[in-house]
């Protein structure tokens, strides 16, 4: 029986090429649908009643929701290719703990570093340069985050390197002069096929910011 | 499993009781450090120099962090007991979700609830009601036969996080003066919720009602007065 995959996303989201990477990096088979979100498909609003949010894998009918519950899903399910997560429970449980700091932390310092000005931008800034210093610190001498290859804790955080150039222009800074050990780790990233397939363009992201802040108002 | 366990904790916590509970599930015999969140140990600002926060596991002299994480390697470590996820990969991937949900979005409305006053505390409420509303929605579509719990296996990591979120209803209908829980409105997820409180494994790890009470009591005004300052 052949598996229906289809990946309801939106192009410039960090939470939807998580799921692009885990997907490409498993050779999994995938419908990509781009959502317009303020047009949301029949197909979103049923798959996904409670948050009505993007991504959403939908596997022969039956969605999963969250990128991080779907991650774990597309490794759990295809696990037989490339394991995104390591056999032994304590490094899981580490894995774990340091995607949760991301999305506890990165996303909405994100969010200020291109919206706000002045001492709010500039809190936002110090922070997250604090925390890829901190992401550096744990990535130490290893290549990756999962050791020797891609794991688990690299495919959630280097989505968010697509919107580095965004957050620099927007902050005026520069975040390869900050954290240069963590540049390198993207450029490598980048040097793998499922992840630069499948993350976007850093100056389209830019430019999609740009059309936020008009949208929102925001200088 | 061998090896020695030690929970970094504190009573009132509620994150911290879902270890306890996690622990507890799975009969493992652990030591318990109750820490004073004013006055943080030496040892907790060293396994959690991260968030600085409890609960911390310590097995073995390794520390693990963030409750969920916590019990989901309780789960992975030891593999005799009752299992605190399930193992088909959509049935894990239903739980994290929920479990995401009643953390990411229940608590903390609660919390506003009990952060607030005046108007600030009518729209918390309101909001309340809203999320109750989907997670009864939730548990009719996701388990038509009934919460895990009540189809007859024991506690498992969803049943663990929504007692930690909605055990403590009679303590708000004390200190805040509202009633979340109405069989009316929601009766699937009161049922459940019923049900979760009067396990022994749960009303041993339930600290007196009076203390609980108290520090909420506690807690509320002095957010209050910060609020006002």
């Amino acid at each position: 029986m052949a598996d229906e995959v289809i990946l309801l996303d939106f192009w410039p989201s960090m939470f939807g090429m998580r799921c692009r990477i885990a997907l490409a990096a498993k050779g999994v088979k995938y419908e990509y649908k781009d959502e317009d979100l303020r047009n949301k498909s029949e197909l979103l609003l049923k798959m996904n009643p409670i948050h009505k949010k993007i991504p959403v894998l939908v596997h022969n009918g039956k969605p999963v929701c969250e990128s991080l519950v779907i991650l774990q899903y597309i490794d759990e399910t295809w696990s037989d290719k490339c394991p995104l997560l390591p056999s032994d429970p304590y490094q899981r449980a580490q894995a774990r703990f340091w995607v949760d700091y991301v999305d506890k932390k990165f996303y909405e310092l994100g969010r200020k570093v291109w919206s706000t000005k002045g001492e709010e931008q500039e809190t936002a800034k110090k922070e997250m340069i604090e925390s890829l210093k901190l992401l550096e610190g744990e990535l130490g001498d290893k290549p990756f985050f999962g050791g020797e290859k891609l794991g688990f804790l690299d495919v959630a955080i280097v989505p968010f390197s697509t919107w580095f150039y965004a957050y620099e222009m927007c902050g005026n800074f520069s975040l390869e002069a900050e954290c240069p050990k963590f540049m390198a780790w993207t450029k490598r990233c980048m040097e793998i096929e499922s992840v630069s397939k499948s993350l976007v363009d850093p100056h389209k992201v830019y430019g999609f910011v740009l059309q936020l802040k008009k949208a929102f108002g925001i200088e | 499993m061998a090896g020695r366990v030690v929970l970094h904790g504190m009573w009132a916590s509620p994150y911290s009781k879902r270890v306890e509970l996690a622990l507890k599930v799975k009969g493992i015999e652990y030591e318990y450090a109750e820490e004073d969140l004013k006055n943080k140990s030496e040892e907790l600002l060293r396994y959690n120099p991260v968030h600085k926060k409890v609960p911390v596991l310590v097995h073995d002299g390794k520390p693990i962090a963030e409750s969920l994480v916590i019990i989901e390697y309780i789960d992975e470590t030891w593999k005799e007991g009752p299992r605190l996820l399930p193992q088909d990969p959509y049935e894990r991937a239903k739980v994290r979700f929920w479990t995401g949900f009643l953390q990411q979005q229940l608590f903390e409305a609660i919390f506003a609830v009990i952060k607030t006053d005046g108007e600030a505390q009518e729209r918390a409420v309101k909001e309340v009601h809203e999320k109750l509303k989907v997670l009864e929605e939730g548990i009719k579509g996701s388990y038509s036969g009934g919460s895990p719990f009540i189809n007859g296996n024991s506690m498992g990591l969803l049943d663990i996080v929504v007692c930690s979120t909605l055990g403590a209803h009679k303590i708000h209908e004390e200190v805040l003066g509202v009633k979340f829980l109405d069989p009316e409105k929601y009766p699937r997820v009161t049922s459940w919720v019923t049900a979760l409180v009067e396990l022994p494994l749960v009303k041993e790890a339930t600290p007196p009602l009076e203390k609980v009470v108290g520090l909420l009591q506690f807690l509320r005004s002095s957010f209050l007065e910060s609020a006002a300052a």
